[in-house]
């Protein structure tokens, strides 16, 4: 067997090949857009005919793996922890349908939010939908258990998740790989209304669903990725989920760890083997990255009977990403350093490129709403967000993908007119369509400003569902073409923009104006200038 | 054995291409790696560092923990300083002295200098005058890859070897003229440490 030097993500995307599967499915997100790319450029995955093309958004992606699991076939969806709010009623339901092909839902969260506008833990989604965690603690884990995870689903007859922090993602360390499985051969699902969720069958199969559960946990029990280590000094055990064992051990590379460990990587939680800890040890540090799901699990709401500690009681911060040195401290141990940052660092915050469209977009937009005053412009999730920074101080929210123009729409109606929406072109057609045709249908007096740079842009430059199709797509749900626009974002034109966006501020109904111009980190992209060509752009 | 860097600089810099070097020397060693990147928004101009962990020991933390780094090694002079709490009290500060220069209130840059001299151990090497001079300005990531080589447990060759398969699919020239930075930045702290 080989060994890769891989990502974590990358580590994911050649577990799930190894494991036979069949298709990935997914709408780009940080930390998560590397397991897609790695099968979108794998020569075997190509060979194969393996699914790998970007979908709509999460939601789309959900189903459709979803389908390629009724179909008989191993698939799998990956997204960020938010993109799971997206996929959220396909994700509950596609518990109570089961599974027929293996199916692993990858959500990689992002604690202390990197890239993100929250820090959600995915763990609360899977016990909400009632199905097993894989929580890898390495790169190793994060490729055995996508490798592992469509036996395990197949087994159980349900999805499987397969949780994710940034840390791992992004970190790359050697991986050795296992043996090629082959795909699935196609195969309708044994019970043909077991897809069908008509309340009486679906009443069946949630009952189903939670008979199931004490298979669950003996998965768990036994499971070679839940590891109890015992130790003398039982004063003190440390029950440690996923990568926050990394921290744990990385504070006694040097000196012995003398107190009994539970290492969780797998769920719903090994209920014997933590039933141990809490009786064996007078007291239980829980450390997990992320919220303190577990640690509240154990804790419940009466302080009696084994005290447990972690983030809820101050031992660990209660928000954010975890590390080597904060560990430390929760387990008294000293800190090295104390040493501060000198004050002549400045802050250095992430900024929109030099020459990018999005910022003669912006001029534009400021110029031409002077004259209505301020707080209107309502934003959304990608590069352009950044206009929220000096010297452009051009957006008033940032919330949700699609959340602009139905934010606009809400405060139009509250009587903020004109009110502005600005989305990108690959945001658009992930969530921004159906709040367009909610405006539309009541001619809200919001002007929507789709700002195209071809590509999903945040991202790293993956493809946009959106080339070539803005004009058609909102002149199909209603927008009239006179007041769809079009320009070219430039120094040059910024009279000729200013005028156009006064123009279209001041009509009572729903305008789109389109920003067009090429995102500048892909101008090496000689595959998009060419479909670019095409299309007369 | 082990050796803990932080490697800092600004998105876009070229910290991972050092970053992908020693990685596949280490690889050659048969050593342990990991390697931790930022990607997503935060690349775009703002400050980027990649924790990197060498060792001939299993790695558990992907995270450096404050105090334990052996070097800081940074292609911009303020980014060395943000990382100072990860510094362990005998470790090296390596950095470039040319700033990069994309925001409005950019400290004055001889008290940059001098901040980085209070260090105890530190090498302040000019990297984008030695790439210019060789005649690859691109090259001044790796010229500071070579400048704090003398402290990376890693053959010297290996690290040669590993710029050979980063850039081999660029040609001959490419690969010639990265090796000739890579000494450039060696010799520089040779004679200067």
């Amino acid at each position: 067997m080989q060994k890769l030097l891989l990502l974590g993500d990358e580590a994911i995307a050649q577990g799930a090949l190894d494991g036979g599967m069949s298709g990935v499915y997914a709408y780009p997100g940080t930390p998560s857009t590397e397991i897609t790319e790695y099968v979108q450029a794998s020569e075997y995955a190509n060979e194969k005919n393996i699914h790998s093309k970007w979908s709509a958004n999460e939601k789309t992606a959900m189903e459709a793996a979803l389908g390629m699991s009724y179909a008989g076939k191993r698939s799998m969806v990956c997204m960020k922890h938010v993109g799971l709010n997206v996929a959220a009623d396909a994700f509950m339901n596609s518990a109570i349908t089961g599974v027929n092909g293996g199916l692993i839902v990858v959500s990689a969260d992002d604690p202390s939010m990197h890239s993100s506008q929250n820090e959600q833990d995915s763990r609360f989604y899977a016990k909400f939908a009632m199905i097993p965690i894989l929580e890898p603690t390495n790169q190793q884990e994060a490729y055995e258990m996508a490798y592992y995870g469509f036996e395990l689903s197949e087994k159980l007859k349900v999805p499987v998740m397969l949780r994710i922090t940034t840390r791992l993602a992004h970190s790359r360390a050697g991986v050795e790989t296992m043996e090629l499985k082959k795909q699935n051969e196609g195969s309708l699902p044994e019970n043909p209304k077991q897809f069908i969720l008509l309340p009486a069958i679906a009443r069946v199969n949630y009952k189903g669903l939670l008979a199931n559960q004490i298979n669950m946990e003996a998965f768990s029990e036994k499971s070679d990725y839940n590891n109890y280590y015992d130790a003398d000094d039982k004063s003190l055990g440390i029950i440690a989920c996923g990568i926050a064992y990394n921290y744990l051990m990385d504070n006694y590379q040097d000196k012995k760890l003398n107190h009994p460990v539970l290492k969780i990587s797998q769920y719903p939680i090994p209920r014997d083997k933590v039933n141990k800890l809490l009786k064996d040890c007078d007291k239980v540090l829980v450390l997990e990255e992320g919220a303190p799901i577990v640690e509240e699990m154990l804790k419940g709401y009466q302080e009696t009977g084994t005290l447990i500690t972690g983030r809820l009681d101050g031992a660990l911060p209660r928000d954010g990403e975890l590390n080597p040195t904060l560990v430390a401290k929760s387990l008294g141990l000293d800190s090295v350093n104390d040493i501060e940052i000198p004050s002549i660092v400045e802050a250095r915050p992430p900024a929109m490129c030099q020459g990018c469209g999005h910022i003669d977009a912006y001029l534009a937009l400021n110029e031409a709403i002077k004259e209505y005053g301020k707080g209107r412009v309502f934003a959304d999730i990608g590069c352009y967000t950044l206009g929220a920074l000096a010297p452009y101080n051009a957006i008033n929210s940032c919330v949700d993908m699609g959340a602009s123009i139905t934010m606009a729409k809400g405060a139009s109606d509250a009587g903020l007119v004109p009110a502005v929406a600005v989305i990108g072109d690959s945001t658009f057609t992930h969530s921004g369509i159906t709040g367009l045709i909610d405006a539309v249908s009541e001619n809200s007096p919001i002007t929507v400003i789709i700002s195209d740079n071809y590509v999903a842009g945040m991202t790293g430059g993956q493809d946009s569902k959106a080339l070539g199709k803005i004009e058609d797509i909102c002149q199909g749900v209603g927008v009239k073409p006179e007041h769809i626009r079009v320009f070219k974002p430039t120094k040059k034109n910024m009279e000729e923009m200013i005028e156009l966006i006064k123009e279209e501020l001041a009509y009572d109904g729903v305008s789109v104006i389109v920003p067009r111009r090429q995102c500048v980190q892909t101008m090496r992209n000689k595959e998009l200038i060419a479909r670019v060509k095409d299309l007369n752009l | 054995m082990k050796t803990d860097l932080i490697l800092a600089g600004v998105g876009g810099q070229g910290i991972l291409s050092i970053a992908a070097t020693i990685g596949m020397a280490a690889l050659d060693n048969n050593l342990y790696l990991k390697q931790a990147e930022v990607h997503g928004m935060s690349q775009r101009g703002g400050d980027v560092q990649s924790n990197m962990r060498i060792s001939d020991n299993e790695i558990f933390s992907d995270l450096i923990p404050k105090g334990g780094a052996d070097i800081i090694l940074s292609v911009e002079p303020m980014e060395s300083l943000r990382y100072l709490p990860f510094l362990s009290k005998d470790g090296w500060l390596v950095t470039n002295t040319t700033p990069y220069n994309n925001i409005p209130n950019y400290p004055n840059e001889d008290e940059v200098i001098n901040e980085i001299k209070k260090q105890k151990n530190y090498i302040l090497i000019d990297a984008d005058s030695i790439a210019a001079e060789i005649g690859s300005k691109r090259s001044s990531n790796i010229v500071m890859l070579g400048a704090a080589s003398p402290f990376i447990n890693i053959p010297f060759e290996s690290l040669e070897e590993g710029l050979r398969k980063i850039f081999g699919r660029k040609g001959e020239k490419i690969v010639d003229l990265n090796i000739a930075a890579l000494r450039a930045g060696r010799k520089f702290t040779e004679e200067n440490r």
